[in-house]
């Protein structure tokens, strides 16, 4: 079992993005959700991070092409 | 993108001017194409104006394009352009997107502990939230903003942010862990201010 101090946070920030895409091996992996385990800190900051992208990306989802942007759009083209 | 692109015959029926295929290429991609450009932007009117101007240059350029990439992907980047053109007319400061970002050690240590996963899903997906997410994503650098919004947004691969933005794939993942750590300060402390109303 790891300490979490194997790993210091300030290393584990700098894998984050590829922690959360599934793109680490599977050691630097383990090493990261073990520290995860064992820091609190860590572990509001990957979840919140994780959060962050999930609410974006919720929220462009509610973006719509309105009608009369459309309408526009294929007119513009003579598309209509 | 639907399997019907993958062939070479809808090219084949772009490229010979088929407008009932320019017109399919319009219908699949509009939404997308609106979304980014006003995730870029934060405006309507500018992301009708790219929106209009996207698909008039991939009518021009159309005979050039040569399928290296889905047409989806060279949409985006058409798009993109646009947006970054408007900012750079705009914002005389404006650093392009080539440049290199520095990125301290120090720029990405989390400042805010707050854990805000808790709060309800209604204070999470109200209006006034997505106001300040649309805000928060347009406060990044326009270099920023553009990797976030194709790769965690539009959904890119890695690749394919790093071909349509011209940079390299170390630097799409460089741009977006600072990206979205900028984007988790910036909901911390508006969520941190707001948690104090459920405590």
């Amino acid at each position: 079992m790891h300490n979490h101090s194997d790993l210091p946070c300030c290393e584990l920030i700098n894998h984050l993005g590829e922690y959360l895409d599934g793109e680490l091996d599977s050691e630097t992996n383990e090493l990261i959700s073990e520290h995860i385990e064992s820091c609190y800190n860590c572990q509001v900051v990957v979840n919140t991070l994780s959060k962050t992208i999930q609410l974006c990306k919720d929220s462009s989802e509610k973006i719509h092409l309105p009608d009369d942007v459309h309408q526009r759009l294929l007119e513009k083209l003579n598309l209509e | 993108m639907t399997n019907e692109y993958n062939n070479g015959k809808f090219l084949d029926a772009l490229h010979s001017g088929d407008k009932k295929a320019f017109a399919k290429l319009v219908e699949d991609n509009s939404e997308s194409i609106y979304r980014v450009a006003l995730r870029m932007l934060n405006n309507q009117q500018d992301a009708e104006d790219i929106l209009q101007e996207t698909f008039i240059k991939a009518m021009k350029y159309l005979p050039d394009f040569e399928g290296r990439s889905q047409l989806s992907t060279w949409l985006y980047r058409i798009a993109v352009n646009e947006a970054l053109m408007l900012i750079r007319k705009r914002k005389p400061d404006f650093i392009s997107i080539d440049n290199e970002i520095e990125t301290e050690q120090g720029d990405l240590i989390p400042r805010q502990i707050v854990d805000f996963c808790c709060m309800p899903e209604d204070t999470l997906l109200n209006s006034e939230t997505q106001s300040h997410i649309s805000a928060a994503i347009e406060t990044l650098s326009p270099a920023l903003r553009a990797t976030f919004i194709l790769r965690d947004i539009s959904g890119l691969s890695t690749k394919e942010t790093a071909d349509t933005l011209n940079i390299s794939e170390s630097a799409v993942k460089t741009r977006l862990l600072r990206a979205r750590m900028d984007l988790r300060e910036s909901l911390s402390s508006y969520f941190s201010s707001r948690m104090v109303d459920y405590a």
